[in-house]
């Protein structure tokens, strides 16, 4: 039986006047790896970026419904996003790693949590970078800059960097637009290692990407929830038209 | 009919026009260094630098100018630094674009234009008329501060703009406080704009006179504490040429005031390079 860790009702979001999300309905079980799909605008980031509130930092940002993480509303007044920050590792679509060494990016948010301790942030960090299969190539480079890794590397080393933060969600905004098939599949790899210990929200722009890696698969359109179905559903006999439309490629 | 012009003589021609404008800025540049160092180094010796001035300045060295100035603008940075780059901080990080943070930026560029000598005017009625401060250091440390917080708040602020929004974005993701992002990821990837804010500063401290020559006094004593009044090289230079003390002790304090701003600028640039490499 799932337990479900993440739940939607009628959830919208505004910025401004404008929806972004209109009356989402969606839950997400536990260690699971769910897939976010549809078109530029649709709604798919805004979700994501609801769930951790770094929407909050856009002007304007205002939402309805009610949003739960494990029973408990994200937007009640009470909870402390600093903390629900920590509990949902996000990931960007570009690669963005901090103009610091290798190490000070993977230890950043232990350091951010107040973590002093050289032993226990080495030993942190070397954990995190072996999890994303990245210690064998820059365990001898520690100490260089982190902007001089390649795409991927880079890619992998914010992967590691929120694993650092030992969070429950690991939250994946196109983590692999911009990144070669080789390096995409590692993520990917990677990501399936990953499920036994975290759940995983992967939105992606490439549906084949969900259809690979995805154990359930929603469809965004328009701020809109289409469907949210296991994947092999959505990709073989999904429910709704505009879905068939979309992963055949009729528009996106 | 219109003329057609040739797009390879187009190119020729504007890069000769181009050329020689940047040729003329750098000539009268390095004609006025040269012209000021060639009249001005010979009377530059270790005497020059360590001995106090005899006679009005007519006879001995400068070193209490040296002492003056060094201190002058040490304090107008001390001071200005923190009130600027915070001020920056708080106008780009903390508030939102509104008609207070117009209002903040439309009164700092106007501190911008003003010219120095009405600074030194209000040094003077504020600082040390009313506040009773006397010509001092103090006196003029918080005028210069006031003269070059402008261009630190506008440079700081240009600096923190310029750090990448993903970079915060990461750092809020992270768990990181507004603060915390502040400190940790947004200033150190500004400090090199930040520096050259405080770059600026100094240079305009180092060689101020209006604003100094008011707050500060002249006297030609070694200052001793903040409330001792002293002279700046520039000062001490103004009164030379124009009461016709000593025309060579004048362009000797010139050439040292121009090689004190180059080695500055020198060793910030260094600084800031070794800085820059590391990580980016």
């Amino acid at each position: 039986m799932e337990k479900t860790v993440i739940r939607a009702k009628e959830f919208s979001h505004f910025f401004g006047s404008a929806p972004a999300l209109k009356r989402i309905s969606l839950e997400i079980f536990e260690n699971e790896i769910f897939g976010i799909i549809g078109p530029a605008g649709s709604g798919k980031s805004t979700f994501l970026r609801a769930l951790n509130r770094l929407n909050d930092l856009i002007p304007g940002s205002r939402t309805e419904g009610m949003l739960e993480i494990r029973g408990r509303d994200v937007n009640a007044p009470g909870i402390s996003v600093v903390e629900l920050r920590r509990r949902l590792g996000m990931v960007f679509a570009t690669p963005v790693p901090l103009p610091r060494s290798i190490f000070e990016n993977v230890a950043f948010g232990a350091r951010l949590a107040g973590e002093k301790s050289r032993g226990r942030l080495t030993e942190l960090v070397a954990d995190c970078l072996k999890k994303t299969a990245l210690w064998e190539e820059v365990m001898d480079r520690l100490d260089s800059s982190a902007l001089k890794l390649s795409g991927g590397q880079q890619q992998r080393l914010c992967l590691a960097r929120i694993l650092a933060l030992k969070p429950e969600f690991i939250l994946l905004d196109e983590p692999t637009s911009g990144l070669d098939p080789i390096s995409t599949m590692k993520i990917e790899e990677t990501l399936r290692k990953f499920r036994s210990e975290y759940t995983i929200i992967l939105v992606t722009n490439n549906t084949k990407q969900a259809a690979r890696v995805a154990d359930r698969t929603a469809f965004f359109l328009d701020g809109e929830l289409v469907e949210a179905e296991r994947t092999d559903k959505v990709f073989s006999a999904p429910s709704d038209k505009r879905t068939n439309d979309y992963i055949s490629g009729k528009f996106g | 009919m219109r003329v057609r012009i040739d797009p390879r003589a187009e190119q020729q021609f504007f890069r000769a026009l181009l050329w020689l404008l940047t040729g003329v800025t750098i000539f009268i540049l390095f004609f006025i260094i040269f012209y000021v160092l060639k009249k001005g180094l010979p009377v530059v010796s270790l005497e020059f630098l360590t001995k106090n001035p005899v006679e009005m300045g007519k006879a001995g060295g400068i070193f209490s100018t040296i002492l003056g100035t060094g201190a002058l603008t040490l304090l107008a940075i001390l001071i200005a630094s923190p009130l600027g780059i915070g001020s920056a901080i708080y106008l780009t990080e903390y508030t939102r674009e509104n008609w207070v943070t117009r209002v903040i930026r439309f009164g700092s560029e106007c501190l911008a234009g003003i010219p120095s000598i009405i600074f030194g005017l209000f040094g003077f009625i504020f600082f040390v008329v009313k506040l009773g401060l006397g010509w001092s250091l103090l006196s003029g440390g918080l005028t210069l501060a006031f003269m070059i917080l402008p261009t630190i708040i506008r440079t700081s602020e240009e600096a923190i703009r310029s750090v990448p929004y993903c970079y915060r974005e990461v750092s809020f993701s992270l768990g990181g406080t507004r603060w915390q992002t502040v400190t940790r990821v947004v200033l150190p990837s500004a400090l090199p704009g930040i520096a050259t804010g405080i770059m600026l500063g100094i240079g305009r401290s180092i060689g101020e006179t209006a604003a100094v020559i008011f707050t500060a006094g002249s006297s030609l004593h070694i200052p001793t504490s903040l409330f001792s009044s002293s002279r700046t090289m520039s000062v001490h230079f103004y009164i030379l040429a124009r009461e016709g003390i000593s025309m060579s002790k004048a362009y000797g304090t010139a050439a040292v005031l121009i090689v004190a701003i180059l080695a500055i600028n020198i060793v910030a640039y260094t600084l800031m390079n070794r800085f820059m490499r590391k990580y980016c």
